[in-house]
């Protein structure tokens, strides 16, 4: 009775997968996009075609994993925390493409940062949006536009990094691979230094029924490039009640820093608490190479985050600082981790968390040091902040040390507001609530103090404030 | 200053509190009128910090007994907020650090709260760094404490500056200074005191907790009170707090003993 009640779900979590995955494969090949890339009609006509032919091929493979795999379930160590049978529950359709044309551009304006005005890129549930993008703003040396528009000397290097992280079997990673057929692209050549911010934005719209998007990002920072990102998930239309149908947005970044490049990539996930997001984010560092995340989790009904660097080259440098608030029944679920296989390199990682109402949060920190990596100095703080008796948090480092001569250090706090501070602030004239809104923006403040634009700091600070107690 | 007829700023009446279910406060008795700088001295353990949290409104404190009225008010059923807007400060013994949450704002938010209980407009950042300015004169403060976080990193002798600071921008009707001399050194302690003497004035009243007669060279009270067991045992000038430094807290005991025996 057991074995057949258990055979049953996984047989529909099969089966609901091989339904997604049909789905996201009705896809329609790339169009060229204007401004259309330089050179003769001819010459692009032949990109794409070569391009669709490789891009097939891809897809085919993820087609190929995800029919061996299975939908996660708590079973499984790594979505132990995070059920996502909610999602099952719901059928996803394809988004109506017709919405990308409909966003008026008065719409995109409240979003835009002063210092990113024209050098971003939009993308509406995961399809370029070229007349909501403006790249105007940024210099030569960096390409950033979809694949179609590629110019024609990256094109060739394409099938090294597209699709070509570790990782790229994971489930979600996969799905989202199987139904690539464009992506945003940054592409920074060899040692140039783009101080203009680069502004990826991901807009979800809501529709009549619940729908599906995968957006995709591919970034290459070349040798002794630098270059600063915000990858931005939202969601418009939020305050339509009658279209509250829930969402999926599955996304894959894949990031490549190069020896000696420079990325400080911000990552802000602000999807309506309608959304299931799941969010992959992989870095390939090399040698000498500096990569700094600051990973904001604010949205989602359920959201999951795996961010996962893998070292290729020794003496890296990276910092990755997350925050994560949530609050009402919100789940929210950071997976990160480091593979550290060289010798000589640093990592900083501070993950802060805000858990508020009935919300849970999950964190899950992997740290390995391979028997290469002598040297080796990481340091993991993680910071938890339970701001009701109902909020939960579920926090585990995960330190695999095989090198011996290496300096790794951990610790995770799980707090509440300090009752003390509240009335210092009281006896100087703050109500309860401002005193424990200033104390959970402090909280806050650490991390988002480390994002490089002003405006996004100020964005943030607001969309905290507005939610806090 | 003893301004005749002036207005009773404070009166405590057989105050009686708790903590955790111990009485700490045994039946306090004690007035301030406008103009006046009253001290409390005491041993160790006395609960002079207890009464002045159960006067700033600390939730941990039970009030078992007795009443406070501040200028005509009961002060025991306002909130904590509620009293600092009406303008009672505490200068707290253990100022605490407040990471993350830069001086300046705090005391913009401090300000802010208070004018606009006054029904009057919040003044921006830039009319406030002005006015902030000029407060930091009173206790000789460098500029660069404003950005950083409160008290975080402070010394001990520049928490006890900002708690000054902070009274010189709140402009409070009753300040209680709880040992705000202890841990400074002689040139600390005079620019305390000189501020301190500085915001005193004929409309306000201080209430100065300490346990060394050196602060009342440099702030002159009106009164003294002894504090003790949870009580006032005995008030008298300052010249009580120069008998008490000679004769020690001993002979304030036998003196009351004395009394109660006659
Ligand atoms: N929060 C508290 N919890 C338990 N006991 C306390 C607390 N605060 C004060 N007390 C007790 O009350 C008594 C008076 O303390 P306090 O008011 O701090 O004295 P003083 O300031 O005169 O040194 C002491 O015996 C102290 O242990
Ligand atoms: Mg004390």
């Amino acid at each position: 009775m057991n074995s057949q009640v258990l055979k049953s779900t996984s047989i529909n979590r099969d089966a609901y997968l091989t339904g997604l995955l049909n789905l996201v494969s009705r896809v329609t090949p790339p169009q060229p996009s204007p401004p259309a890339g330089r050179g003769p009609e001819r010459v692009l006509e032949g990109w794409l075609e070569e391009l669709e032919g490789w891009l097939e091929g891809l897809r085919d493979r993820s087609s190929a994993i995800l029919l061996e795999e299975t939908f996660p379930s708590t079973k499984d160590e790594a979505w132990r925390f995070t059920d996502l049978s909610p999602l099952l529950q719901v059928t996803f359709q394809l988004p109506e493409t017709s919405n990308v044309a409909s966003i008026p551009s008065s719409e995109i304006t409240p979003l835009i940062f002063s210092e990113a005005a024209d050098s971003r890129l939009v993308f509406v549930n995961g399809v370029y949006a070229p007349q909501l993008s403006s790249v105007a703003g940024l210099p030569v040396g960096v390409f950033a536009g979809n694949l179609t528009a590629l110019p024609e000397n990256y094109r060739s290097s394409i099938p090294n990094y597209l699709g070509k992280q570790h990782g790229a079997t994971e489930v979600f990673t996969a799905l989202n691979t199987a139904g690539l057929t464009d992506a945003a692209v940054v592409w920074v050549s060899k040692n140039q230094v783009i101080e203009t911010p680069i502004h990826l934005l991901f807009i979800s719209t809501l529709s009549d029924s619940p729908t599906i998007s995968q957006p995709r990002c591919l970034v290459v920072a070349e040798t002794n490039s630098q270059v600063t990102l915000i990858e931005d998930y939202l969601t418009i239309s939020d305050w339509c009640a009658d279209k509250s149908h829930p969402y999926f947005v599955n996304t894959v970044t894949e990031i490549w820093a190069q020896e000696n490049a420079q990325i400080n990539h911000s990552r802000i996930q602000r999807n309506s608490n309608v959304a299931f997001h799941i969010g992959k984010t992989a870095i390939s560092q090399a040698r000498h190479s500096r990569y700094t995340c600051n990973a904001i989790n604010l949205g989602g009904k359920i959201s999951r985050h795996n961010l996962e660097v893998y070292q290729t080259g020794q003496e890296t440098e990276t910092t990755l600082n997350g925050l994560t608030m949530i609050a009402g029944e919100q789940l929210a679920d950071t997976h990160s981790a480091l593979i550290l296989n060289h010798p000589h390199s640093t990592s900083r990682q501070l993950q802060k968390n805000i858990a508020r109402d009935r919300s849970h949060v999950v964190f899950n920190g992997r740290v390995f040091v391979a028997k290469a990596a002598q040297l080796t100095d990481a340091g993991q703080l993680n910071r938890n902040l339970l701001l009701s008796p109902k909020a939960r948090i579920d926090t585990k480092p995960q330190l695999e040390i095989i090198a011996d001569n290496v300096k790794c250090s951990h610790g995770a706090t799980v707090s509440q507001l300090d009752d003390e501070e509240v009335f210092y602030l009281q006896s100087r004239g703050l109500d309860k609530v401002s005193a424990y809104n200033l104390l959970v923006d402090a909280f806050a403040a650490e991390i988002l103090n480390q994002i490089p634009l002003n405006s996004v700091g100020i964005m943030l600070s607001q969309c905290i404030a507005c939610r806090t107690i | 200053m003893i301004i005749e007829n002036s207005e009773v700023i404070l009166s405590v009446r057989d105050l009686t509190a708790n903590v955790d279910s111990n009485q700490i406060l045994k039946g306090v008795n004690l007035e301030l009128k406008a103009g006046e700088i009253h001290a409390i001295m005491g041993p160790n353990g006395s609960g002079k910090s207890t009464l002045s949290k159960v006067l700033a409104g600390h939730p941990a404190y039970e009030v078992t007994g007795g009443e406070v009225i501040f200028q005509g008010q009961n002060l025991l059923e306002m909130e904590p907020q509620e009293r600092a807007r009406g303008g009672v400060f505490l200068a707290f013994q253990y100022p605490l650090e407040i990471p993350g949450v830069s001086n300046v704002d705090f005391l913009r938010v401090a300000y802010n709260s208070g004018r606009k209980a006054k029904g009057l407009e919040e003044l921006d950042a830039f009319d406030f760094d002005e006015l902030i300015q000029e407060k930091l004169d009173v206790v000789k403060m460098n500029p660069s404490f404003l950005s950083r976080s409160v008290n975080e990193g402070f010394s001990g002798g520049e928490k006890k500056r900002n708690e000054i600071l902070q009274m010189a921008l709140l402009e409070p009707k009753l300040a209680i200074l709880d040992e705000t001399d202890s841990g400074l050194d002689i040139d600390a302690l005079k620019i305390v005191a000189n501020g301190v003497n500085q915001l005193a004035k004929p409309d306000n009243a201080t209430l100065m907790i300490t346990h060394y007669q050196r602060l009342l060279s440099y702030i002159v009270p009106d009164f003294v009170h002894v504090m003790e067991g949870g009580r006032i045992i005995s008030s008298g000038t300052k010249e009580l707090a120069l008998e008490l430094e000679e004769r020690g807290y001993e002979w304030v005991r036998e003196e009351e003993a004395s009394e109660v025996g006659v």
